[in-house]
């Protein structure tokens, strides 16, 4: 027990961002189940943060009505942004929702009700450590049932071949869309919980490097399962100090770091860390071979 | 009259893909589209299932005007294709295409799911259970749980048309159904559509397999450069001078 505080003393912080870290991560798998590569969800997490945090301080709206508030405005700008944007496919929907991230991050630092470069000073300590994880395992439970549910089949559709989903019946616009204002919500959610935990925020922590950290996430984790993305956000955010405890300094090298085990993963494990584990993604890949394809 | 198509034109830039086409199907009847390449087949079923829109013209689907109307809209009315260059979903096992093809005859709400709800395993059951019926009908169940990308190609064609029967079509498009497949593969397939027809399906087909074609289709519409050529059965229309001069002729030796 003793030792479990002293872990915590030590540690506390890093657990809390690790939690936060998988929600986000989660938020932007949202995304990319229904196919829609997004590098704005760090701008909605910046959304959902500053609105709560501005609602608890200024307002001295209760922390939970404050979260869901900033939730809730996050999801209602993916709304907006996403009806135009997600039009564009690909690559090219990468760079519109790069776009909207920097619009957000340099509004926040020229708006004054958002602080500025100097960020939202005096935030109430609000979040715990239990309303983290708890958020996570009902977000993780909630995303892993979506699947084989009528929208989680609509977004694999959508991600595998989005012509044949349309022409199977199902209405792409819409189920896209869904899947933007959902991943906005939980980012939004997200943002507002990590805004209660350091007594500050600045715009820089919601820019362009925490959206690509995000997507890495994804990536190292896998994105064919809900906790691809749960376990590469976890193990990508321990990593720097799990190199501490051994004596290396991660500080500087660590989007080197990243950069080497982003590569690392595609070369030699596509769908991700989780296929190690078998099932889901191995599997699947290896059925091939046993089933050599008639002559035809 | 099922489908009828009038005047319908589609431009791409200057090049005018269909000009001033008309085309009429009977219900429950098997119709076969030819024409040399580019004569606009792929672009009528295009049309037909509301991936594109055409630029003037009407198309009426059981006396209502369907025209305006986007590709998801025109499955709802009960309208099922397949793709020329088949557009599996390649992650997925077959037994999942087929699944996810039930799409508009399956509600599978959330909140059963989410709160494991007896009666959404149940339903999770029967649209298995529905599922590997429509892998039967085309003669692949025993694939059903390889990944789509794992099969041969004739297998992936009949893969297609088992997700297009998923959801219980009126009207089921198929574009080149039977291309690079080995001719007991292509009897198969014949006999599979002549069943469907028979249940009261209406089934237009866009095939280079003549003798596929002559022998399966009660009408025979043929294509060239945009336009109707002649539209009859398989014997008059093999008849025709201008067919065995734009199509047939040229073809003779292969087919």
């Amino acid at each position: 027990m003793e030792a479990l505080c002293q872990f915590f003393a030590i540690y506390g912080s890093l657990v809390n961002f690790i939690g936060i870290n998988a929600l986000l991560a989660l938020s932007l798998y949202l995304t990319m189940a229904a196919g829609q590569l997004s590098l704005g969800s760090a701008a909605f997490a910046g959304i959902g943060g500053y609105t709560a945090g501005i609602l608890t301080m200024k307002l001295g709206v209760p922390f939970l009505l404050s979260v869901a508030a900033g939730s809730i405005l996050s999801g209602l700008v993916g709304l907006i942004i996403g009806l135009p944007v997600l039009r564009l496919r690909g690559v090219f929907l990468a760079i519109a929702t790069l776009s909207f991230g920097e619009v957000v991050r340099i509004a926040v630092l020229n708006l004054d009700i958002t602080g500025g470069a100097q960020g939202l000073v005096g935030i109430p300590n609000l979040t715990k450590t239990w309303g983290i994880y708890l958020a996570l395992a009902v977000a993780g439970y909630t995303i892993a049932r979506l699947r084989h549910s009528r929208i989680g089949w609509c977004f694999e559709s959508i991600r595998e071949d989005e012509t044949a989903a349309s022409a199977m019946g199902i209405n792409t616009t819409y189920y896209k869309t869904l899947s933007f204002v959902l991943g906005a919500i939980l980012a939004g959610f997200a943002g507002g919980l990590y805004a209660h935990l350091n007594y500050i925020i600045t715009p820089r922590e919601f820019g362009f490097s925490v959206a690509v950290d995000l997507l890495i996430f994804n990536i190292v984790g896998g994105i064919r399962v809900w906790y691809g993305p749960v376990l590469g956000a976890v193990l990508l955010t321990a990593l720097p100090e799990i190199l501490r405890g051994t004596g290396v300094t991660a500080g500087p090298i660590r989007m080197a770091l990243n950069g080497l085990i982003l590569l690392l993963v595609i070369l030699f494990l596509p769908n991700g860390l989780v296929s190690i584990f078998g099932r889901t993604g191995q599997e699947r890949e290896k059925a091939p071979v046993d089933a050599v394809p008639e002559e035809g | 009259m099922f489908v009828h198509v009038k005047d319908v034109t589609r431009t791409f830039g200057g090049v005018k893909a269909l000009d001033g086409i008309s085309l009429a199907v009977k219900r429950g009847e098997v119709h076969g589209l030819i024409g040399p390449n580019g004569a606009g087949k792929t672009t009528l079923i295009n049309v037909l299932s509301g991936i594109i829109a055409p630029s003037s013209g009407e198309v009426i689907l059981d006396n209502s005007p369907v025209q305006t109307l986007p590709a998801y809209k025109l499955a709802a009315r009960g309208v099922a294709r397949t793709f020329q260059n088949i557009r599996l979903f390649p992650a997925m096992t077959c037994l999942e295409n087929v699944i996810a093809g039930q799409h508009l005859v399956a509600l599978r709400p959330f909140f059963p799911r989410l709160f494991c709800l007896p009666s959404a395993g149940r339903q999770e059951k029967e649209h298995r259970r529905q599922a590997m019926d429509c892998l039967a009908r085309v003669g692949i169940e025993s694939k059903a749980h390889f990944p789509a990308r794992a099969l041969s190609y004739g297998e992936r064609r009949r893969l297609e048309i088992a997700r297009a029967l998923a959801s219980r079509p009126r009207l089921l498009l198929l574009d080149e159904p039977v291309a690079g497949m080995r001719q007991q593969e292509v009897e198969q397939v014949g006999s599979l559509i002549q069943s469907l027809a028979a249940e009261g399906m209406t089934i237009l087909l866009i095939e280079h397999n003549m003798s596929f074609v002559m022998g399966l289709c009660a009408t025979i519409t043929v294509l060239n450069f945009g336009r109707t050529l002649v539209t009859g059965n398989p014997n008059q229309v093999s008849r025709h001078p201008e067919v065995i001069e734009a199509y047939l002729g040229a073809s003779e030796n292969n087919a």
